[in-house]
């Protein structure tokens, strides 16, 4: 999934990282315990989170996200912002909470972390989105 | 001979630093990429790194990690002055956490820690003194073609 869809989906501002928007993610991962992110996140995903601090910044460099969603109307301080340009990580806000930030990528097609490490086919996960 | 270190650099780490903390994990994943590590490996390293960086930080007055790299691997040892942990058995469950409110409002104590230090590391080991300190040691070996 592009950026600019998950932008155009969950109605987001754009904080950081505007003209990276072109830029393909493969998973999804929603968290606001850091620990829990370096545990479960897959290389090029996006990370949601209501954690607005630099640290979340640093996570998705080490971590190798691509691009942030702060999510329920959060918004990070200018230091946070400057350091996501440094190192060319998006950051977007939604209005929205995780629950349903995730729930409305997953449901256009974005997967998650377990999927892509059990090698989900999409002909298999079509068959679970429509049992929901 | 192939043991010999081709890198070797010390970074000091301050306790309660909030604001760099993580700055050396970052700049030990640039020395890696730099130095032509694949990039799967450096992953497994910053991980690594940033979680015990975030240790001190949160839990330590003081510390140091000091990053090795070999032909035949990547060294990391962290040495803090600290508290200590006194059951380590424990602190390496998954979830277990012994962290303050504060320290959750940081995104942390999530009791991931030191479980994800060792997933990620080819070898682990840890050893605490209550009252002085934790000194632990990773190394992630670097496949040769």
């Amino acid at each position: 999934m592009k950026l600019e869809a998950v932008r155009e989906i969950l109605n987001c501002r754009v904080i950081a990282g505007g003209d990276k928007l072109d830029q393909e993610i493969e998973v999804g991962c929603g968290a606001d315990l850091m620990s829990d992110v370096l545990a479960f996140i897959k290389p090029n995903a996006l990370l949601l989170t209501g954690l607005t601090n630099v640290q979340s910044v640093r996570t998705a460099n080490v971590a190798e996200v691509k691009a942030i969603v702060y999510v329920r109307g959060k918004f990070p301080d200018k230091d946070v912002v400057a350091l996501a340009q440094e190192e060319g990580i998006v950051l977007l806000a939604t209005n929205l909470p995780l629950y349903e930030s995730c729930g409305r990528l997953y449901a256009r097609g974005l997967p998650g972390g377990s999927e892509r490490a059990e090698g989900l086919s999409d002909v298999k996960r079509a068959g679970l989105l429509s049992t929901l | 001979m192939s043991s010999e270190p081709v890198f070797c650099q010390r970074f000091e780490i301050s306790g309660k630093d909030f604001i760099n903390a993580g700055k050396a994990s970052i700049r030990i994943k640039a020395i890696l990429r730099e130095i032509g590590i694949q990039p799967a490996l450096i992953r497994r390293a910053a991980i690594a790194c940033y979680e015990a960086e975030m240790n001190v930080v949160l839990y330590a007055r003081k510390g140091a990690m000091e990053l090795r790299v070999t032909p035949r691997e990547i060294r990391i040892q962290v040495e803090d002055e600290g508290d200590g942990i006194p059951d380590v058995e424990l602190a390496m469950q998954p979830g277990y956490s012994t962290a303050s409110d504060e320290i959750r409002e940081m995104g942390f104590g999530a009791g991931m820690g030191l479980p994800n230090i060792k997933n990620n590391a080819d070898t682990f080991q840890i050893h605490s003194v209550v009252g002085r300190g934790t000194a632990l040691e990773v190394a992630i070996g670097l496949q040769h073609g």
